[in-house]
């Protein structure tokens, strides 16, 4: 009896498609308010003159000429570039290796996966100050085990201060990465491997003809998050370097906290702040164009 | 696919132990090369937080004298003493308070978000603008809309406030969240919902009963990512609050750091107390959180 009066509900039911609409308020307003009313606002604050404080007021192009024209923008937007190539490039070839290796020796996996997954619990600030100390020129790691090698300013000269944030970064996010791989090379299909092996197909060989060629997907996942993630290195430069020595490790989002809170100039600030988010939605778009598609279908393809 | 899996290596190999065989993939001698990367890695990590959990041991006067690399000879709680009496109970609470308070509202109305986008999205222009909406909202930098939110912020005078805090961490966990749990909402089977409806259940009845329970996985995995994010998060307290009785951790950690840089040993407990929660987290929810993470990026 009720199984056909709901039944004669149902395709009424299924004739109302927005009546779920209303569970996605709640995210969306939040999302609203706090995401997307900002990006817009952060485009019509670069119109504007603010201290932070004071009121504020429109002062047209005037922080756009005064930004475009200052060197320390090619500067920062360089450092950007260069923390996130050079930080792609050690984690990138460093977490598929460790993911492949983790993916295969199940003994060692359990061990190894633990460990490797600490430095993401770590907050970037007290891996900043933890590095901070460990490379202290006069009291730290290198300084007491008496290794001259390790004794070097390593923060005070521009060279070493910028490797040493890229191995920073490096610590912190390469186990993430390599969880992510081994996720990836998990979902290899066995049978190809079978199939290289009869053909006689070394481990190098199938390594690049098969692990390498399927992980494509995982490739673009992992980085996705790795260049868009090296817009976001502010707590741990800040902390660490505070951009320095001089400007040498200065990034747009740092430049733009130093422009805004430091010298009070909220309106500069916002023009580093559209950039930032130019250049986010630029690497964003790039980085999908070469996936040829979204991340919301599957990721086995002919297997 | 399991089929082949078993059969293959037998018939291949005829060998005694096609057991054996089966865990290891890669057939042949041990990839040394690997390995020894693994185990070097593995030294990289543990290295400095092995330094870290030692040092914060050790008296201040001691730390100059001994091999940094050995255990302390006179292990002493004396640093642990004092970074707990220089207000860091208070900044715990802050944080718990805006870590709890954000990531639970956050992670509820996600779901519900993702549920509907996945029930009836197809059907939806609203939800599936949304949809679109959430996922762009993963491509930008937190750093870039920090101004206007600060700006927000004031105007609602909530300037200085834990409430401050708590709103823009809300907006922000909710991206990557809708992303993680509509992927896992999807691969709930069609039928069971079909079934719970026939039995006359409503979709808010389905969603507590039926999609909750079969994605907790999912739910462990995106709370404990989000929380962990909030926990440490450093921007935001950064920017959003001025007095010290508002800082949180991560903020109260840079601040005892500049006050007390000489002391490392004091130093370095303050990190090891300020992560003692989120390992606690870790060790608890581990299984759940390293196969969610990478069943949920995977995809």
């Amino acid at each position: 009896m009720s199984a056909l009066a709901t039944s004669a509900t149902a395709p009424k039911r299924r004739g109302r498609g927005g009546s779920l609409a209303w569970m996605a308020v709640p995210a969306l307003v939040f999302f609203t308010g706090f995401g997307l009313v900002p990006l817009l606002g952060v485009l019509v604050l670069s119109f504007t003159a603010w201290d932070g404080l004071g009121d504020i007021r429109f002062a047209g192009v005037d922080s756009w000429t005064t930004v475009l024209a200052d060197p320390g923008l090619p500067h920062a937007l360089w450092v950007t570039f260069l923390v996130m190539a050079l930080s792609w490039a050690v984690q990138t070839p460093a977490s598929i290796l460790l993911g492949t290796f983790l993916a295969n020796h199940h003994r060692y996996r359990a061990i190894l996966s633990v460990v490797y997954f600490i430095p993401l619990l770590l907050s970037s600030a007290a891996i900043a100050i933890a590095y901070k100390a460990l490379l202290d020129p006069n009291f730290g790691l290198g300084a007491g085990l008496q290794i001259p090698l390790l004794v070097q300013d390593w923060l005070g000269d521009p060279y070493l201060a910028f490797g040493v944030v890229i191995f920073v970064v490096s610590w912190q996010f390469i186990p993430f990465h390599s969880l992510i791989y081994q996720g990836g090379v998990r979902q290899i299909p066995r049978s190809m491997y079978e199939a290289a092996e009869l053909d006689g197909a070394g481990r190098v060989r199938r390594f690049f003809s098969i692990t390498l060629p399927q992980l494509k997907y995982t490739i673009i996942t992992s980085s996705t998050l790795m260049v868009v993630g090296s817009l976001t290195f502010f707590d741990l430069i800040f902390v660490l370097t505070a951009g320095g020595p001089g400007d040498a490790t200065r990034v747009l989002a740092l430049d733009m906290y130093v422009r805004g809170w430091q010298a009070s100039q909220m309106g500069l600030a916002s023009v580093i702040a559209v950039i930032l988010v130019l250049v986010g939605l630029v690497l964003a778009l790039v980085l999908r164009r070469l996936g040829g598609r979204d991340t919301s279908h599957s990721q086995l393809e002919g297997a | 696919m399991a089929s082949t899996l078993t059969t293959k290596p037998e018939v291949m190999e005829g060998g005694p132990q096609p057991r054996h065989q089966r865990r290891n993939r890669p057939r042949g001698r041990p990839n040394w090369l690997a390995g020894l990367a693994s185990w070097i890695w593995l030294a990289v990590v543990i290295v400095p937080i092995y330094w870290i959990v030692i040092t914060s041991f050790k008296s201040q006067s001691r730390y100059y004298a001994e091999n940094p690399l050995v255990p302390p000879g006179e292990p002493t709680l004396a640093n642990y003493v004092m970074v707990i009496e220089s207000d860091f109970p208070l900044y715990f609470v802050n944080s718990v308070v805006v870590t709890l308070g954000a990531v639970i509202p956050a992670v509820l109305i996600s779901f519900m978000a993702s549920y509907a986008i996945i029930r009836t999205g197809k059907r939806s222009r609203f939800l599936r603008l949304s949809n679109s909406l959430f996922l762009m909202g993963l491509a930008i930098p937190l750093q870039a809309t920090i101004i206007p939110v600060y700006l927000i912020i004031i105007r609602l005078h909530l300037y200085d406030s834990l409430l401050g805090m708590i709103l823009p961490s809300i907006a922000f966990a909710i991206p990557l969240s809708v992303l993680v749990l509509s992927n896992f909402i999807r691969d709930v089977p069609k039928e069971l919902f079909d079934s719970m409806r026939l039995d006359g259940a409503t979709e808010t009845a389905m969603l507590w009963r039926l999609a909750f329970p079969l994605t907790r996985p999912a739910v462990v995995t995106v709370t404990v990512y989000n929380a962990l994010t909030i926990w440490n998060g450093f921007l935001l307290p950064l920017v959003l609050t001025q007095s010290p009785d508002k800082r949180t951790l991560p903020l109260a950690l840079w601040s005892f750091q500049g006050q007390y840089s000489v002391n490392v040993p004091a130093v370095l407990a303050s990190v090891v107390l300020t992560t003692l929660p989120i390992l606690i987290l870790y060790i608890v929810g581990r299984r759940q959180l390293l196969s969610g993470l990478t069943v949920g990026f995977g995809k």
